[in-house]
């Protein structure tokens, strides 16, 4: 064929950083703290649902279910999430199930994103915003978190970084048609606080401007924070669409459960989307999620609830990371959510020489490095940040701590050797 | 034709506004000025896709500078894409006192060993987590050996093979890879829904071109209809991109033969043009009938993409698994749609299918294969089915495939004239049919572009890979049919 036989609207977004990383962690490395997924499993309780809902002696599970979501889940959403953002919801017409949090964003994208349409995206950022954006065939604007200087000795955190005011507004245009919000952000960690997300707010009322509210880590806060949902401040509501995910709220990344909540207005047009593309989701997955979030309803607050175990927990792993990185001269980033922590790797800049006038960003060729001649799998952030800045911060690397102790002392073994090695002579 | 389909819509929905619990209905009452658009579309899930597009648009403009509290929201991607007839035919499966032979999904129970290898791969911690984004390894794999003997011919289960969600999936990956503004796309009417909507969202044109029943009154058979081919070869010209094709086919349960796929690949390749071969029903093929994959025919394997499904394979609609299969040119950009849309499929479903397909790929040449014991059972399902809709007076269409036929309902001069007269007729009769007779079926003018709905609405379609109690409810239905209606 002459011409390219592959769409115009494919252009720009084929390269992925996952397909490389992945194949890299899956080839060389020992400890994989790379990729964002667990390596313990889901909770007895949501196997449990799992298996029951698979062998129900009426097998019609296994069979398609309601194209927007299967009636008991969109049910147990609505009641659950009702009472966090402190309305009535409609099963039926606010809340659709998609498969992960992943469709949840692409059906945003292509239900309200078209040529002529900015997206203001808040780097460093989730990496498939951008590709999204460009494939919806609107225009990334882009507006850093800039990291304030720590108290003298102490270690960052991540609400250090932040939003400049003047200079978000100024990302506002005519043109401006969303936000993408992650809070709790991947990969910093950062838990946007309500006076950040009344400025972000203030601004899309301002603007008439959407909000794709991108929530997946909103249990996994620490320290006593706590994750405030932009759609219940005011003026937010009517303009901004929930996402969610089952894989991050119940350690099942693999079940591919997502959702999205708004207003029928919004809602209505990504139910066109999702028809046109996906339709349906599983089934049984779906049902099992259900069983897990009446169990949760039931134990919301107490010390039962998985989501209040699950965060104690990983503050727990993010504390033993840190200080593991802190004694080999890693400067962690103390996330105050997710299962992600961002660590400053220029002290060990010497095992990785720079090569001028390369193309790849420093960061990641020390990623690449570290896994293959260390075992060790992390991600560079510089893959989460526009072409245009990706060696802004290029002397960063992001860890996941969602793994069993054994992973992370095998971890910390790694690093303490390696710190050995480049102290002695 | 615009004004006069949309009041024709118009009066139709009247009657049943009530009924009709569309979200899509309550949504658009939000654009006030435009209700009878609105009702339109969400009652009959019947496309006008011109007239529509241009009265929404229009609609959404003028409301919203009327409100003035939100500016138009949605792309034009998706305009006129809301409806669909799912959403107001799927209602009726919830009555359970309804014998439902509508939506195409199994009420009878996939095989043991499938449900069994879900149990195990779900007890193993990995498979709960992600996978590889464009299949696991362990069903790609599988996938490449069954198909490798289907094809006789080498498939890299890395680059020739993508893992969708849903062969529904597939045709979405398939389309955004390789359809976009200025290509014409071919449908062949009647045509599963989707096809449409999708090729139109993707910006291009969908051309269609209708099966016709060749041979005159008796024989009622799916082999009965067939392309004509020179105009066939008239659709065809410099923008047409791809042809769809679906074998075997849904609605009409037609085989296509080698000639019949022969006369498609010649015009493709003298075109350059691609396929997108839709054969989620390739298992489901009864006697005297071979399936046969135009992917195989010279010349075609690099340019088709051949879609399967693990719902049809294994009786499993609800694990939303599907695949394509093609040369890595293509694949690759396939790829590149699903890691920018959904990035990976469920594990342990695909783990469980790989073993599945391990324990059938094993006995292939062993006619307890599922492949082809689902196949048998359910050609006595259709022979049950055509001979109580024959002693019923229905005239159904013998499918050669698949798992729903197709019946001329016309001979039953059934008198709905009076009602809702801007409908089709077979919207009409399987109304009918679902509040008196207690019985549903899909009216086939659902799968049809606007110019041939009316050469399709004497026909409704059965579902009958049904249980034995299903379709025992639906005859004692047919067999009390014509003491109700005389």
């Amino acid at each position: 064929m002459s011409r390219p036989v592959q769409a115009r609207r494919l252009e720009g977004i084929d390269k992925n950083i996952w397909v490389e990383f992945v194949k890299l962690a899956a080839t060389y490395s020992t400890v994989n703290l790379g990729q964002g997924f667990p390596d313990f499993p889901p909770p007895g309780f949501l196997k449990e649902a799992f298996l029951r809902a698979l062998s129900e002696e009426n097998h019609m599970l296994h069979q398609y279910t309601r194209a927007f979501g299967h009636p008991p889940l969109v049910k147990i959403l609505a009641q659950f999430f009702g009472k966090l953002l402190g309305r009535e919801l409609d099963p039926m017409t606010n809340v659709m199930v998609t498969v992960g949090a992943y469709q949840a964003l692409f059906c945003c994208f292509q239900a309200f994103i078209g040529e002529g349409d900015e997206v203001i995206i808040i780097e460093p950022f989730f990496d498939c915003y951008e590709p999204m954006v460009k494939m919806a065939g609107g225009t990334t604007v882009f507006v850093p978190l800039r990291p304030k200087a720590p108290k003298d000795g102490k270690l960052m955190s991540s609400a250090d970084w932040q939003l400049d005011p003047a200079e978000l507004a100024s990302k506002f245009s005519e043109r401006t048609k969303a936000i993408v919000l992650n809070s709790p952000n991947n990969p910093l960690g950062k838990v946007f606080s309500r006076g950040e997300l009344e400025l972000i707010a203030e601004l899309c009322v301002k603007h008439d401007v959407l909000c794709f509210s991108d929530e997946v880590y909103e249990w996994l806060v620490y320290d006593g924070k706590e994750h405030i949902r932009i759609a219940t401040l005011q003026g937010m509501w009517d303009r901004t669409v929930v996402i969610g995910s089952a894989g991050k709220t119940f350690s099942a990344t693999g079940w591919k459960v997502g959702w999205t909540m708004g207003p029928n207005r919004l809602l209505q047009h990504l139910r066109t989307v999702h028809q046109n593309s996906a339709y349906h989701c599983a089934t049984l997955a779906q049902e099992a999620v259900a069983q897990g979030f009446q169990r949760e309803l039931m134990l919301y607050g107490k010390p039962d609830s998985y989501f209040v175990q699950l965060p104690e927990e990983l503050q727990k792993k993010r504390d033993w990371l840190v200080q593991s990185l802190d004694a080999v001269g890693m400067k962690p980033i103390i996330p105050e959510g997710t299962y992600f922590l961002v660590a400053d790797i220029s002290k060990f800049r010497s095992s990785v020489p720079d090569v001028p006038d390369s193309d790849e960003p420093y960061d990641s060729r020390f990623a690449k490095w570290m896994v293959k001649n260390k075992g060790l799998a992390a991600i560079p952030l510089s893959a989460f940040y526009s072409e245009a800045h990706k060696n802004n911060y290029n002397h960063f690397i992001r860890f996941c701590f969602a793994k069993e102790e054994a992973t992370l002392k095998a971890a910390n073994d790694i690093l303490q050797k390696w710190k050995q090695e480049k102290t002695s002579p | 034709m615009s004004w006069y389909c949309m009041t024709r819509r118009l009066g139709s929905c009247e009657g049943s506004r009530r009924a009709c619990n569309s979200q899509f209905f309550s949504g658009h009452i939000y654009y006030a000025g435009m209700l009878f658009a609105s009702r339109s579309f969400c009652c009959l899930g019947v496309r006008t896709y011109q007239l529509r597009t241009d009265l929404l648009s229009r609609s959404i403009r003028l409301a919203a500078s009327a409100t003035m509290a939100f500016r138009p929201k949605n792309t034009r991607r998706i305009e006129g894409l809301d409806s669909n007839v799912w959403v107001e035919f799927t209602k009726v499966a919830a009555d359970p006192s309804i014998v439902n032979l509508g939506q195409g999904l199994p009420d009878i129970s996939p095989p043991a060993y499938v449900k069994e290898e879900l149990a195990k791969a779900a007890a193993v911690d990995r498979l709960n987590q992600y996978t590889r984004g464009f299949g696991h390894p362990s069903l790609v794999k599988a996938l490449s050996q069954v198909y490798e003997r289907v094809c006789g011919r080498k498939i890299d289960p890395l680059t020739d093979i993508l893992v969708t969600v849903g062969a529904y999936g597939s045709l979405f990956s398939t389309i955004q890879a390789l359809i976009e503004e200025g290509d014409e796309v071919i449908i062949i009417e009647p045509f599963y829904d989707c096809y449409e909507p999708m090729v139109r969202m993707a910006g291009a044109k969908p051309v269609f071109i209708p099966l016709r029943y060749k041979n005159d009154g008796n024989s009622a058979s799916s082999a009965d209809w067939v392309l004509d081919p020179a105009e066939l070869a008239n659709k065809f010209n410099s923008k047409t991109k791809a042809i769809i094709l679906n074998t075997p086919h849904n609605p009409l349960g037609k085989v296509f033969t080698r000639e019949e796929l022969q006369v498609i690949a010649d015009l493709c390749i003298k075109h350059d043009t691609l396929c997108i071969s839709d054969e989620v029903y390739e298992w489901l093929v009864y006697k005297g009938n071979k399936h046969i994959k135009i992917a195989t025919l010279p010349g075609m394997w690099e340019r088709t993409i051949t879609i399967g499904s693990a719902g049809k394979t294994y009786s499993v609609t609800g694990w939303k698994l599907g695949w394509s299969i093609g040369p890595q040119n293509l694949i690759k950009h396939l790829q590149v749609v699903h890691q920018n849309t959904l990035y990976t499929c469920p594990t342990p479903l695909q783990e469980a299918l790989a073993q599945a397909f391990w324990i059938d790929y094993k006995r292939m040449d062993d006619p307890d294969c599922y492949f082809y014991s689902l196949s048998r059972e359910l050609e006595s399902k259709r022979d049950r089915m055509a001979q109580l809709l024959q002693e019923a007076g229905l005239k159904p269409v013998i499918p050669d495939g698949g798992y729903f036929m197709i019946v001329d309902v016309s001979t039953l001069n059934v008198g709905l004239s009076g009602k809702d007269d801007k409908q089709p007729y077979d919207y009409k009769f399987v109304k009918w049919m679902i509040t008196s007779k207690k019985l549903s079926a899909i009216p086939l003018s659902a799968f049809c572009g606007p110019e041939t709905k009316r050469q399709f609405e004497k026909y409704i379609r059965f579902c009958f890979i049904k249980k034995d109690s299903t379709l025992d409810a639906a005859e004692v239905i047919l067999k009390n049919w014509n003491k109700q209606t005389a």
